[in-house]
């Protein structure tokens, strides 16, 4: 599904690398998590994956299926099926969250060659789902994220992809912000989107999210580098004992 | 040449092409203002007041051709149920506008009202003389003196819809001067909806008398002709607890200015004037407001978004005067730009002159590019750039958009301005 191979990537308005060769695959219908301490580079690999300016790859390869990701732009690779959650949802006033939406769905489903959704099909639809999600009408009807709690951002995040539909999602410290019930409440949304033919990235702090989303395959970045994969173990190994033993394991 | 010779000459040249016309029950007022123009003299560069706005093309004898605008959209407002009164290059259209009567208004053409003592007499020139002070503002009673034709409203209950001015262009070289008179009685409450360029170069004043526990809501569109010149005019006086809301979409036009005073008079009376305009290439769009508190209690909100490219110039001028006494008064005034390039400019200059201690002011004025984090989230939902930043422009003018208290109204506006950005992309 993913292919990250070698990737080096840099800051473009000066000479920072951050990342330092990351190598990575996520098979279909599989669940990775990254974890890794402050400034190790998870978070701009989930930015440079979706596209987001800012950023210079100076080396290195990534891959969605066929598609060769870093040559097009953000909303080619969200059409090419690539989804990013955000660790902070931007609040734009004046746009209303269906109309949000409903732009995104159509535009992806015209990018893809797919007929547009008219808009009963749509409110069906997004009605269904935003109910799972305990997302009210009021919620729909208000501006994108505006006056949103954090928990109904990050709720709002997992609506917009179970709407969009994507093959790879990737989720940037999602559990940030969130108490015991939402955390619940969104791995809830993201365990129901699981399927065979769905990848899931999850970057986190914490192992307690991992808890709710259960991962394949976990694993450790640190320096701009994976310097240690494994499975679901090594979660709570780091929730035991820090980074510092493997850290110190790899140097 | 010194600067007053100057002034002098643009305005003799000026008046000396136009005539007053018999007004009967106004003649009093048109000769008055006539002086008063004299006096003053039509605006210069030199002014002041005129420091961002050229007022030459404005002020001149010759008006500058206007290409007419082949506009291929619905009319706005064309489903909402109005009463309509059309002027084609300033000349009333019997034939396109409704019959001139409405439950509790009671509404009149300025050209053929003629009875002796008109109740107009008391509004017209009368709120336009009050505001020249402290600012002269000479294009407006160039306007009181010379208007040939506009609509006047009297209002004693709650009308049932709105009435619709709806000001067509027609030919390149319209030069053309309206006047309205708006008053409305204790407790009455209209909508009016102002359409269209007008002309190719529009002078335009409308006085609005609004009495104690009156509303008064106002919306206009001023025309998408991009070659059009306007100078207007809104002077208004608030009684206690009255409203007075009014909203301005621009999209093209080479030059406006769009002036508005207010005089909040009356304890707990509620003002609000905002605009949005969307500005491409040749454009020039001033909005200068004059907000005066005089009684207690009273609420004023001025909220000016502006959105530019291609070397489009937009201005604010917009002063809060709370005279002694005026305790309470809670004053918000917020101008914001959108520059989508690096070639166009935004102009600000607010003002607050207060003399009474126990009042809330608060201003703001700032320009800004499209926000960078807002567009990729909207990017990495699958929307392309294009869209993207009609959203978030769209998103910047709802602000101001969004004092439009009828939702249905709101909505016109929304959609209208949507579907401008969209056409742009092609």
């Amino acid at each position: 599904m993913l292919k990250i191979e070698n990737l080096h990537v840099k800051l473009e308005d000066e000479e920072k690398q951050i990342l330092k060769g990351v190598n990575l695959e996520v098979g279909a219908g599989q669940v990775h998590a990254i974890m890794g301490p402050n400034g190790s580079g998870k978070s701009t690999l989930s930015y440079v994956l979706s596209g987001r300016a800012g950023y210079e790859v100076t080396d290195g390869e990534a891959h969605l299926g066929d598609v060769d990701l870093l040559d097009i732009e953000p909303e080619e690779r969200a059409a090419a099926g690539l989804f990013l959650a955000f660790q902070y949802p931007v609040e734009i006033p004046g746009v209303g969250n269906m109309t949000f939406l409903r732009t995104a769905v159509n535009a992806q489903r015209k990018a893809r060659g797919e007929e547009e959704m008219s808009a009963a099909e749509f409110l069906k639809v997004v009605r269904a789902k935003a109910k799972t999600l305990k997302i009210d009408a009021d919620m729909l009807k208000r501006p994108v994220n505006v006056g949103f709690s954090g928990g109904e951002k990050k709720r709002n995040e997992i609506l917009q992809m179970a709407m969009l539909e994507p093959k790879m999602c990737i989720l940037d410290e999602t559990d940030s912000g969130l108490d015991v019930d939402a955390m619940k409440l969104v791995s809830e949304g993201v365990n129901a989107l699981r399927s065979e033919g769905r990848s899931f990235l999850v970057i986190t702090h914490y192992q307690r999210l991992l808890d709710h989303i259960k991962p394949d395959v976990v694993h450790i970045m640190a320096n701009g580098r994976i310097i240690k994969s494994g499975g679901p173990e090594l979660a709570l190994e780091v929730e035991q004992n820090g980074y510092a033993d493997i850290l110190a394991e790899v140097s | 040449m010194s600067a007053v010779a100057e002034t002098m000459n643009v305005t003799d040249e000026r008046l000396a092409g136009l005539t007053l016309p018999a007004g009967g029950w106004s003649d009093a007022a048109r000769k008055d203002a006539l002086s008063r123009v004299q006096m003053m003299g039509l605006p210069s560069r030199r002014d002041e007041y005129w420091k961002y706005t050229r007022p030459d093309t404005l002020t001149q004898a010759v008006v500058v051709p206007a290409a007419l605008f082949h506009n291929d959209e619905a009319a706005l407002f064309d489903d909402v149920e109005r009463l309509k009164i059309v002027f084609v290059d300033g000349v009333f259209d019997a034939d396109a506008s409704d019959d001139l009567s409405l439950e509790g208004v009671s509404i009149e053409r300025l050209a053929t009202a003629d009875a002796d003592i008109h109740w107009a007499r008391d509004v017209y020139g009368v709120l336009e003389t009050n505001g020249q002070k402290p600012v002269e503002r000479p294009l407006a009673a160039l306007n009181t003196a010379f208007a040939t034709d506009g609509v006047l409203i009297h209002v004693t209950g709650a009308a049932s819809k709105p009435i619709n001015m709806i000001y067509l262009h027609n030919s390149e070289t319209s030069d053309v001067m309206l006047h309205n008179v708006i008053k409305l009685d204790a407790g009455a409450s209209l909508t009016v909806l102002e359409t269209g360029p007008a002309a190719a170069r529009l002078n335009m004043v409308t006085e609005v008398e609004v009495a104690d526990t009156a509303a008064f809501h106002h919306i206009r569109a001023q025309g998408r002709d991009h070659e059009r010149r306007a100078a207007t005019h809104i002077f208004a006086r608030l009684g206690t607890e009255s409203v007075f809301k009014s909203f301005t979409l621009t999209a093209n036009g080479v030059m406006t200015r769009n002036e508005c005073v207010l005089e909040l008079t009356g304890d707990d009376a509620k003002a609000t004037v905002g605009g949005a305009c969307v500005g491409d290439g040749d454009f020039h769009h001033d909005d200068t407001v004059f907000i005066t508190h005089d009684a207690e209690n009273c609420e004023s909100r001025q909220v000016f978004k502006k959105v530019l490219r291609n070397g489009a110039t937009g201005v604010f001028q917009g002063k809060i005067l709370v005279k002694a006494g005026a305790q309470k008064t809670d004053g918000y005034q917020i101008s914001q730009s959108l520059l989508l390039d690096g070639d166009s400019q935004f102009l600000a200059k607010p003002e607050l002159e207060i003399y009474a201690d126990d009042v809330i002011c608060s201003h703001g004025s700032t320009s800004g590019a499209i926000d960078e984090t807002a567009l990729f989230y909207l990017q990495s939902r699958g929307i392309s750039k294009p869209v993207a930043t009609d959203l978030l422009t769209l998103s910047f003018l709802a602000e101001a958009v969004d004092e439009i208290e009828d939702e249905t109204l709101r909505e016109q506006i929304n959609e209208r301005m949507a579907s401008w950005l969209e056409r742009r992309r092609g």
